[in-house]
């Protein structure tokens, strides 16, 4: 039996907010020993794709109040507020840091950094780096994380399982994807930073890695998660791949219009559509509202046919080449690769997406959850300062923020620990490379395939959990979902192999988006209301009186149970969103 | 997945399999599938995985040619398989390897260990003997950004590295993508580590190795200009010999 790695913090993912965790708790005590794993090298993390920006108050004419209102409004008031107030607080030292590590943000001709307007905002807020944000934000924290002694890296290890001991999180198990090899990791502290799950839909910005792994891991080790119901559908794709086109195209002045060259969102509540451009109105409003308003445009019949599906389109061409090419040059880029189209002289095709999971592993503001010595932070945590509706370029600054506060919190927790009991960990390594040899690699009987498990999936969750739902929808996913979940146990691998198997890797993650979309089908079934990305069409109002609540769904046998938890208010009671005028 | 086109045509991949252990000799496995016009070849891959064979091995995430992972060799070309096109191959067939220069791991999925050892031998992280401002940013005007920023793209793909004839014959060449990110902090207004970036950019196998094929220029999809980056350091590494040679003592 080989003895398990030791580490006092254990980072699972390696982007925006795991490399920040690292450095946070790196800096708190240089002695701890810090360790991301993640199932890809840094650089290739889905913080990668973020384009349009980061939100913080850093100019005068901004205000604390007014970026912790954009947010809470945007959320639909299930924010909780404390966290909010924390996040907007520590949100402009973040992003300030990563300029004195090198980001290179674009400036104002004085040589401060600039700032864009975003939609659902009352000020520009939101820093950029052109429209790779999120690339230039990961590079430079991957490359400053290199000055740390302290942090080692497992750069391709998949991790499959939380190991737990007398009620505390003590490391996890993990494939070396070379060589095929499980093996444990013990720890301190375990800090989950593994990114969304848009993957569990057919049509998502999101790349092949966002399988939401971090979630099913807390899920199962009994977290719960927290507001799975809450999906964004960021209202700009490119059809058929689901590529994003940032809203800085439509901070910089873009118009969306429908298939009468006619400016659609004045019909719904966000009008009117002059002066333009103009702050929290038409194209600036919230993106639940911009996707919703596609869905009302489509069954008006009034959307673009495309041989991808429906289509608005997003029209720049008023902005002219020069200023496209400065401001927003990758939106440029990936339209004339992937659509064949110049936005310079024809408007893009545009369609909703799945973007971002506003749920996740319910943690407090320091990034703990109910597990003692489990943090998570980022996207696949829900502290929550996102709530129904996440406000765009909060995103990025969240997981500095918080992968920051982790960090810290784990490093501190992890100093306190004693190395676990000899063998124990050993014990649930040794179960956990039985469960991986019987359930895929020495599967005798079954034929089910994995990528049609997965389609079918994706389809069953657009079907029952997209921008609309109902309870028959939501029914409907449900069992599919039970019967994919039997189906799965009959699957059959081409691929019995050690290194670099990745088709048992991708059955693992499908795994894991399993339970996730039971957690998001259950959560948007109990919850029967409508509220910012969550709308029933059988319960169409917002009731505060009930479900001023998050859902908190916990893994139970048959199907998950949710439970309820009261947000957190502080100085914003609920009140009407207000938009446009 | 993309459904559109014509499913009646076909396009035929020849595609590099090695395995250690298993299928240690090297061959290539053909496949025959649908031709769609507006797949890249990273989805005809991903159709093969998926419904032919499993067991092919490769990298992708992003499919808009941001993360870096999906470098390959197709038709001998280095190029992110998410950017590139079938119609510009079909009706021929296309060839896809792993990355050249690199020791292959399995099928299309290279070794990066040497690059991750190098990056940061080149300091990519700012460096500063005095403290940021306090809570203010440093600052650096539109112009000063524009000096460095093109160096500021490199998304780590490794083409420059596969196309790159120096590297080929002498792997301990520093190598394009780590020049010019050394560069890339050099020019930074922020930046004060030009010093120590020397001692691996002005030593054996760093800069004076490279004899500016240009390659890595050609082949990069960031429009990053490797080969511009390490005449530009040449040069700089040249005048700062002759100030060594002129002042001994002001060496650090």
């Amino acid at each position: 039996m080989i003895e398990p790695l030791r580490h006092d913090v254990v980072i699972v993912g390696g982007g925006g907010a795991g490399l920040r965790a690292a450095i946070a708790a790196a800096e708190a005590d240089p002695t701890l020993s810090i360790a991301i794993v993640s199932k890809v090298y840094p650089m290739r993390s889905h913080t990668v794709s973020a384009e349009g920006g980061a939100g913080g108050v850093v100019k005068p004419s901004d205000s604390f109040d007014e970026h912790v209102e954009d947010t809470v409004s945007g959320s639909d008031w299930l924010a909780d507020q404390d966290a909010v107030e924390a996040f907007v607080a520590e949100a402009p030292r973040e992003l300030l840091q990563l300029e004195h590590w090198g980001c290179p943000w674009s400036r104002e001709p004085d040589g401060s950094v600039a700032v864009r307007p975003f939609g659902g905002m009352r000020k520009e807020r939101t820093w950029f780096a052109a429209d790779k944000t999120g690339f230039h934000l990961l590079h430079t924290v991957f490359q400053t994380s290199l000055r740390y002694r302290a942090i080692t890296r497992y750069d391709e290890w998949f991790v499959t399982r939380l190991l737990v001991e007398d009620g505390r999180c003590r490391g996890v198990t993990a494939i070396d994807m070379r060589t095929g090899r499980l093996r444990a990791i013990a720890a301190g502290a375990v800090i989950l930073a593994t990114g969304g799950a848009g993957r569990v839909f057919p049509f998502t910005t999101n790349g092949a890695i966002c399988t939401g792994d971090g979630m099913a891991l807390a899920y199962r080790a009994g977290v719960p998660l927290k507001d799975m119901e809450f999906v964004q559908y960021h209202p700009t794709g490119l059809p058929g791949t689901g590529i994003l086109i940032t809203e800085a195209a439509r901070g910089e002045g873009g118009i969306l219009i429908n298939r009468d060259g006619y400016r659609y969102l004045q019909d719904y509540g966000l009008g009117p559509p002059d002066p333009w451009p103009r702050l929290r109105a038409m194209e600036l409003g919230p993106r639940d509202k911009l996707s919703q308003a596609f869905i009302h445009e489509r069954q008006k019949g009034r959307t673009i046919d495309g041989p991808h599906g429906d289509v608005v389109h997003l029209d720049v061409r008023h902005l002219g080449e020069r200023l496209i090419d400065e401001k927003i040059p990758f939106v440029r880029e990936l339209s004339r690769k992937y659509v064949g189209i110049d936005p310079v002289h024809h408007p893009i095709p545009v369609r909703p997406v799945v973007h971002y999971m506003m749920g996740g592993v319910h943690t407090d503001i320091q990034g703990a959850t109910p597990l003692p010595g489990l943090y998570a932070a980022g996207e696949v945590a829900c502290v929550s300062i996102n709530g129904a509706n996440r406000l765009g370029s909060n995103s990025l600054p969240e997981i500095l923020v918080f992968g920051a506060r982790a960090g810290a919190a784990a490093g501190a927790y992890a100093r306190e620990q004693r190395e676990s009991r000899r063998g124990t960990l050993e014990a649930q390594e040794r179960d956990e490379e039985h469960r991986l040899r019987s359930s895929f690699l020495e599967q005798k009987g079954g034929g089910e395939r994995l990528a049609v498990l997965r389609d079918e999936m994706t389809r069953a969750m657009e079907a029952g959990c997209g921008i609309y739902r109902d309870e028959g929808s939501l029914r409907g996913a449900a069992g599919r979902l039970i019967g994919l979940r039997e189906r799965f146990s009959r699957l059959r691998l081409d691929d019995r192999s050690g290194p670099y198997n990745t088709e048992l890797t991708a059955a693992l993650e499908l795994d894991f988006m399993l339970d996730v979309a039971e957690a998001i089908t259950h959560s948007a079934l109990a919850r029967t209301e409508s509220r910012g990305s969550h709308q029933r069409t059988d319960f169409p109002r917002r009731d505060d009186g009930r479900f001023l609540k998050h859902s908190m769904a916990y893994r139970a046998p048959g199907l998950p149970r949710i439970e309820y938890l009261d947000v957190v208010i502080t100085r914003w009671p609920p009140a009407e969103r207000v938009y446009g005028g | 997945m993309k459904e559109a086109g014509t499913p009646d045509r076909t396009i035929t991949l020849d595609i590099f399999r090695y395995q250690p252990g298993e299928r240690a000799t090297p061959s290539f496995q053909t496949y025959q599938i649908p031709y769609r016009e507006d797949w890249v070849v990273l989805d005809a891959i991903n159709y093969i995985k998926d419904r032919l064979d499993g067991t092919l091995a490769y990298r992708w995430s992003c499919r808009m040619g941001v993360c870096g992972s999906c470098g390959m060799m197709i038709n001998g070309v280095p190029k992110l398989s998410c950017a590139a096109f079938l119609k510009d191959y079909y009706p021929e067939r296309v060839r896809v390897e792993p990355l050249e220069n690199f020791p292959v791991a399995r099928d299309l999925v290279i070794a990066l260990d040497d690059f991750i050892e190098k990056l940061p031998r080149v300091h990519p992280w700012v460096v500063r003997e005095d403290a940021p401002p306090a809570a203010a940013e440093y600052r650096q005007t539109p112009a000063q950004l524009d000096r460095y920023k093109q160096f500021s793209m490199c998304i780590n793909c490794m083409l420059c590295y596969a196309a790159c004839p120096i590297y080929a014959l002498e792997p301990r060449f520093i190598g394009p993508a780590a020049i010019a990110l050394a560069q890339r902090y050099n020019l930074d207004s922020r930046d004060e580590g030009r010093e120590q970036r020397r001692e691996v950019l002005g030593a054996h196998h760093g800069i004076w190795d490279c004899t500016f094929v240009g390659e890595c220029t050609t082949v990069c999809p960031a429009e990053v200009d490797p080969a511009g980056a390490i005449q530009q350091a040449k040069l700089s590494e040249a005048l700062s010999r002759v100030k060594d040679l002129l002042t001994p003592w002001g060496r650090r």
